[in-house]
């Protein structure tokens, strides 16, 4: 991201109060993760040492430091989600992508990107839609009341083929 | 257009009433998240093609939600002089057959949920609907509703959210007219103290002399904070409440921001709830436009604005200091008290922060006294609360009662019980910090301290119930797991303990438990206890304690006789094909993706259990449910699954 395109950005938080988490999620939302030239960019123009950036971009879980597939899907894992499976949905959706556990980033967050770069498979703890659950988030498109069967129909609207 | 007199905000009123009673057809469609899941979404289309095609004249909008998740997508109807009547799981099929009755002035009944006839809007006072339609169950009738007490759902679900004018017509904003212009600062701030109301966030401190101890403190700056930021797992009562009736919220706030002395608030929303924070946003910009919000609200020397400030997923900034270091944008973590937020909070000044449910009663309070509030629930714990029924249980949805109802009568009378013939077992409140209530613990009343006692909290308002098939030792690992996760890591016992504990309870679920677990496992949640800094920690044993206080045997089941009554832990249970249904159709041989299922087409199929991994594909994709669990200890497998 250009230096004029984050100034710009910078320049809508006139009010400290929420000030660097807003423009750190804005300019996530534009670029789908955030980049460490960009993190530079943010340091400088906002005279904040790069690395409490940092912290805060690995301490609370709604920023990525890497890129994300093309569709991303969040699998919720509430505790009415987990009472009806949630974890079971999140086991076959990992073997449907073959993507693996042990491939959590260095910061510790739990996010699987396919090879191809097609998926993403993160987890929610909560989407407050638990008079659906087991519910899964794919491209904000909540999909409520699934069992591990319906995955693979769920998928291919996505494009992913068995 | 600012509102400055008591003539002008009547007027609003008057506009806002033509729509909820407009000369035609009224037709509303359920909007808020779970609605639209449903497909509230589709539905709306459907309405709105269907109308323009027909040149129908209808008043068309959308409304927020009554908070009867099951029975999703909801339609609200109101022929001019009837009944609102509610249609239920409505379809795309049943839009044009609601429509064709509908023009012939009638009501099809097969879908055509219940009716209201009258509904006490509480701000705004009773408002009578219409009578008519004999062959509807009437709203009251209904078991899921008519236990219920809406206080804070007075409007959700029956005005449109994004529409500041049906606010003000079931009497918004005129409490805060009557706090700025009638009541001086104390006045509103002995109004809350007497109503009793409490934090509705889950701990339970008392409103009014929060209020107080920041009004007391000298500053030129202060600040009032909406905490929005509901991070338990399970529970979603603050969304629906933020998404069906956000100028509560707004209202409430501005009151409080009056009696402490205030100019500016803030509400801290989490980032995974956009639907509300879209709704707050507009409900924001709208009480600008009409003065509610602003310079010299209502014509006074009061001016107050909200802005919005966005939470980005952290669990912890639930509690009041670390949500402040959020805002300044610091890690959440949070501090040692005191000073307490009242006395050094948002940028070092006083700062008043309450949860969304607790800024929607205020509203309620300075319109209809404290007197008045302070005689719905049980002894010191007045009014209402919502909770967020939602696991096992038939009717799945948000339930507002009085304080001191007993659990029965919400997950019996209100809920119907358990689901598919199953037995509940206990129930889950307040999150990751609550604990787990057996169900011969069931008369407990509601209250703060009630719950207390019993080892869990009231919390946020979080209820899952659980039933048989839910194995108690795998909850509190799954809460274990999410507290240590979510903390923060600043004090040692919590960011250690809670480890410690998880991988004990991981041991056990895996069968691998040994005898003196359960006394360790106490002596870290005791310890985790006494020694942290914050609610989280200070709580987050509490699922591990309860489960062991009251489900001791399931515990001794896995560690002394590595079984899983539940059959929810992999490592104690089998995956079993049932020979009398199964038809050979080979669905599971072919997913299973170790190929430890043998068999051939129309042969009866077996499961190889050496090479098993229990994934569960199998018991997934058998269309005849001939996949079942059984406990790995069971000698007798046919006898298991004939019971």
């Amino acid at each position: 991201m250009q230096t004029e395109e984050i100034r710009e950005i910078i320049s809508k938080y006139e009010d400290h109060s929420g000030r660097i988490l807003g423009i750190l999620e804005e300019i996530q939302d534009i670029e789908g993760y955030l980049k460490k030239d960009t993190l530079i960019t943010i340091s400088k123009e906002l005279d904040v040492p790069l690395s409490q950036l940092y912290s805060l971009s690995t301490f609370y879980s709604f920023f990525n430091l890497r890129s994300l597939g093309r569709h991303v899907i969040t699998v919720c894992m509430g505790t009415a989600c987990h009472v009806k499976g949630a974890s079971y949905i999140l086991e076959r959706l990992q073997e449907l992508l073959d993507v693996q556990e042990g491939e959590v980033t260095e910061d510790g967050k739990f996010l699987l990107t396919t090879e191809d770069h097609s998926f993403s498979l993160n987890i929610a703890r909560c989407f407050g839609c638990c008079s659906m659950a087991p519910v899964i988030n794919i491209d904000g498109t909540i999909y409520g009341h699934i069992s591990a069967k319906d995955l693979p129909e769920i998928l291919k609207k996505y494009d992913w083929r068995e | 257009m600012k509102v400055i007199s008591i003539e002008a905000l009547n007027r609003i009123k008057e506009k806002g009433l033509k729509k909820l009673f407009p000369d035609k057809l009224r037709i509303a469609v359920g909007f808020a998240t779970c609605g639209i899941a449903a497909g509230g979404d589709k539905i709306f289309a459907e309405f709105e093609k269907i109308i323009e095609e027909r040149g129908m004249q209808v008043y068309f909008t959308q409304v927020g939600c009554i908070g009867y998740c099951k029975e999703e997508p909801l339609v609200n109807v109101t022929l001019h002089g009837k009944p609102l009547v509610i249609f239920n799981q409505v379809n795309k099929e049943d839009v044009p057959k609601i429509i064709d009755g509908l023009l012939k002035d009638e009501i099809l009944g097969e879908k055509a949920f219940c009716k209201i006839e009258k509904w006490d809007h509480v701000t705004g006072g009773e408002i009578f609907y219409g009578e008519g339609f004999s062959h509807i169950t009437n709203y009251t009738e209904i078991p899921y509703f008519k236990h219920q007490k809406k206080i804070v759902l007075r409007n959700a679900g029956l005005i449109n959210p994004e529409d500041i004018e049906e606010y003000v017509a079931v009497g918004g904003y005129f409490s805060l007219f009557k706090a700025v212009r009638e009541l001086t600062p104390e006045e509103v701030i002995n109004e809350v103290k007497q109503s009793g109301l409490r934090g509705r966030g889950g701990a339970g401190f008392p409103t009014g002399l929060k209020w107080e101890l920041t009004k007391k403190e000298k500053s030129e700056v202060k600040y009032v904070i909406c905490n929005a930021d509901e991070g338990d797992p399970g529970a979603y009562m603050n969304r629906n409440e933020m998404e069906s009736d956000p100028h509560m919220i707004i209202e409430g706030m501005t009151i409080g921001g009056y009696s402490i002395g205030a100019t500016k608030g803030y509400i801290y929303v989490r980032a995974e709830y956009p639907l509300a924070i879209k709704r707050l946003k507009k409900a924001i910009s709208d009480a600008k436009k009409y003065g509610f919000l602003g310079k010299n609200i209502f014509g006074t020397e009061f001016s107050f604005d909200i802005s919005l400030v966005k939470g980005a997923g952290a669990f912890v900034c639930g509690e009041e200091t670390a949500l402040i270091a959020s805002i300044e944008g610091r890690l959440g973590m949070p501090s040692p008290r005191p000073p307490f937020p009242s006395q050094e909070g948002l940028w070092g000044k006083p700062t008043n922060i309450n949860n969304v449910e607790t800024w929607s009663n205020i509203p309620v309070i300075i319109k209809k006294g404290s007197s008045w509030f302070s005689k719905i629930g049980a002894e010191k714990n007045s009014g209402t609360k919502v909770f967020s029924l939602v696991g096992k249980v038939k009717n799945i949805g948000l339930v507002e009662v009085s304080l001191g109802t007993p659990l029965r009568k919400i997950v019996y009378d209100i809920g119907g019980g358990g689901t598919k013939g199953k037995s509940i077992k206990a129930v889950q409140t307040g999150g990751p910090s609550g604990g787990c209530i057996p169900t011969r613990l069931f008369d407990t009343p509601v209250d703060y301290e009630h719950l207390k006692e019993i080892g869990s909290i009231m919390g946020s308002g979080g209820i899952v119930v659980m039933d048989e098939d839910t194995c108690m030792v795998n909850i509190a690992k799954y809460f274990t797991e999410f507290t240590q996760h979510e903390s923060c890591g600043k004090c040692v016992p919590c960011r250690e303990g809670l480890k410690e504990a998880s991988q004990i309870l991981s041991a056990i679920t895996e069968g691998k438990g040994e005898e003196d677990n359960i006394k360790r496992l106490k002596e870290i949640g005791e310890t985790i206890k006494v020694t942290s800094l914050c609610g989280l920690g200070q709580t987050a044993p509490n699922p591990v304690l309860t489960t062991i206080r009251y489900f001791e045997n399931e515990y001794e089941d896995h560690i002394i006789r590595k079984e899983c009554k539940a059959k929810v832990c992999k490592n104690l249970i089998n995956f079993y094909i049932i020979p009398e249904k199964c038809v050979g159709c080979m669905a599971c041989s072919e997913k299973c993706p170790v190929g430890a299922i043998n068999g051939e087409v129309k042969l009866v199929h077996t499961i190889d259990q050496e090479k098993c991994i229990k994934c569960g594909t199998c018991e997934a994709v058998c269309p005849l449910e001939a996949i079942i669990r059984v406990s790995k200890q069971s000698k007798n497998i046919s006898k298991t699954y004939s019971g």
